[in-house]
């Protein structure tokens, strides 16, 4: 596999505090990699850095062998990645549709892929035409996901896509980022060990604002001495 | 809107509001004549669209922008002027209706560029100080508004002569009102209207009321929020400056005309709920509804013009006691 994502060494400061501290990666191409670590490690500064909306004091990233790290969001956003935020900033007064249309970033983008985001979210095609607001937590991630796939995007970064959803809908998310990883790469942050090892081919492990570990899942999962060492609840 | 009604805070909102406009509408019929009341409401609708003109722009750039622009009223002012300026710098012999349209679009083009130049040369350096932006526009309001005086001085220009149809009064019930003042009411319902559509109807719109929510996450789907930002803020000053030209023909231009507006416009967006647009709409007719009121319970029974000015305050307290957070407004 090809890496389409490369980060190098990056340092990020937020305001005073020294986040990230030496982070290194590479992302191939046509996978799942998860940012694995402890609350506080790093690791949605690590995607927010990628995506230029905190952006790195020192170091390089990569896409496709192009460096982004001094470009504005938009620009990155323009270049084929999708960011999908923890917090999921769905526009509450948008509607679905909207919410959609927003990331076009041709016409006839959502029209394109309107079929394949209802055949993932079935739920999304009923509630077309309601307020962002009016969703519940669960509708509101798919829709975060949703909107990230209207472009043509090379990578997909998804903070936390399980957060305080209920454990069926964890179950659809899991296999809507199945089914979208087919079509793209994913770069996803996730707490859950659970879902990251069911979802993941490969992982990167954040402590303290360093990337210490990396690897295939497989090999993290039959590796409980590492599990507990950086993963096991402080 | 439809999805809005759909929202039980957008309905409250507006049963609220609505409530304000009955209680207005029962008071002016328990004191005064039919006649009188005609005259009263379009009066109120003739200043409320005046409000609305300086508090649209100001709304919309404090929503997207955060940025409350305190220069507002100036640009509404400088409109008048430069309205005046173009007006009287047509060649002789050029008809008044080519000169009064010419001094409108003059107005909006040079509301637009000027506003697009502040955006661009002085706040965007200011976005991450946000205090700093209060005192820059608060600034560029004081310097604007010297200048004016500086060079027309301080006691205004005559006003100009609008086209002879709107330059007439028609009988309303037993009054009369004068036609340009309908012409203001036309402008701001077509600009209310035209923005409305706007903002509801175009991907810049949906990107405007995205950005007041979450401009990062708007930049973040790939769109130039920069660009969005110098668009909005133009827009903002185009209007006002296009009110001030509105204006100017019936209440002159005077250098303190950017201040006198700007404090009601202010009143208005506190009332509407700060960065929502429909709320400043509707905040602008309520208050200048309340305002010609009270005008005439004072022309008529007081004589005491002050209340009017006082009576937007005491409107403005009273709906937020009500609503904390303005007609339309949301907790941040």
């Amino acid at each position: 596999m090809s890496e389409l994502l490369e980060v190098r060494n990056i340092h990020t400061y937020i305001g005073q505090f020294h986040i990230l501290q030496n982070v290194s990666f590479d992302v191939p191409a046509q996978s799942i990699t998860v940012l694995l670590g402890r609350n506080g490690a790093g690791k949605t500064t690590t995607l927010r850095t990628i995506m230029g909306l905190t952006p790195a004091s020192a170091g390089v990233i990569r896409l496709n062998g192009i460096e982004i790290q001094n470009r504005r969001p938009y620009e990155i956003a323009q270049m084929g990645i999708g960011f999908v935020p923890d917090y999921r900033a769905v526009f509450r007064q948008l509607t679905v549709e909207e919410n959609l249309r927003l990331a076009e970033r041709k016409p006839g983008d959502l029209q394109r892929k309107l079929g394949f985001i209802f055949q993932i979210f079935p739920d999304l095609e009923r509630l077309y035409h309601w307020p962002g607001g009016q969703l519940s937590g669960g509708q509101q991630q798919m829709l975060a996901v949703a909107r990230a796939l209207v472009p043509d995007n090379h990578l997909l970064l998804i903070d936390e896509p399980s957060e305080g959803l209920a454990p069926v809908i964890v179950e659809q998310m899991m296999e809507a980022i199945r089914q979208l990883s087919d079509q793209t790469t994913v770069l996803l942050v996730e707490q859950n060990f659970h879902v990251a090892s069911h979802l993941a081919d490969r992982y990167v492990i954040i402590e303290d604002g360093r990337s210490v570990h990396h690897g295939q899942m497989a090999d993290l999962v039959a590796d409980r001495g590492l599990i507990t060492r950086y993963l096991a609840a402080a | 809107m439809t999805t809005k009604l759909r929202s039980g805070f957008w309905r409250q909102s507006l049963l609220i509001a609505g409530l304000f406009a009955i209680a207005l509408l029962a008071l002016n019929f328990l004191i005064f004549d039919t006649g009188i009341v005609a005259v009263v409401l379009l009066s109120g609708f003739y200043q409320g669209m005046l409000f609305f003109l300086v508090a649209a722009g100001m709304s919309i750039v404090f929503g997207l922008l955060d940025v409350l622009n305190l220069a507002q009223g100036s640009f509404f002012m400088l409109g008048a002027y430069v309205g005046f300026a173009i007006y009287n710098a047509l060649p002789e012999g050029t008809p008044i209706t080519v000169r009064f349209v010419a001094a409108l679009v003059g107005a909006v083009v040079f509301g637009g560029v000027l506003g697009a130049g502040v955006e661009i040369a002085l706040l965007r350096p200011l976005y991450v100080r946000p205090i700093f932006q209060i005192v820059l526009t608060f600034g560029l309001a004081t310097a604007i508004t010297e200048l004016v005086r500086g060079i027309y001085g301080p006691s205004g220009l005559v006003p100009v002569e609008p086209p002879a149809a709107l330059n007439t009064t028609i009988a309303v019930m037993r009054g009369q009102f004068e036609t340009y003042r309908l012409f203001i009411i036309a402008v701001g319902l077509v600009l209310m209207i035209g923005i409305s559509l706007l903002l509801q109807r175009t991907r810049l719109g949906i990107i405007i009321r995205a950005g007041v929510q979450d401009s990062q996450m708007v930049e973040a789907l790939g769109i130039n929020v920069r660009r969005v930002f110098t668009l909005v803020f133009a827009l903002g000053t185009a209007v006002a400056a296009l009110g001030g030209m509105t204006a100017a023909p019936f209440l002159g231009a005077y250098p303190a005309m950017g201040e006198q507006f700007l404090l009601t416009a202010i009143i208005v967006i506190v009332i509407g709920g700060m960065s929502s647009f429909e709320g400043t709409a509707i905040a602008a007719l309520l208050v200048g509804l309340t305002r010609a009121t009270v005008e005439q319970i004072s022309l008529q029974y007081l004589n005491t013009p002050i209340l009017a000015s006082i009576s937007i305050l005491v409107f403005m307290v009273v709906v937020l006691l009500v609503r904390p957070t303005g007609l339309f407004g949301r907790e941040a």
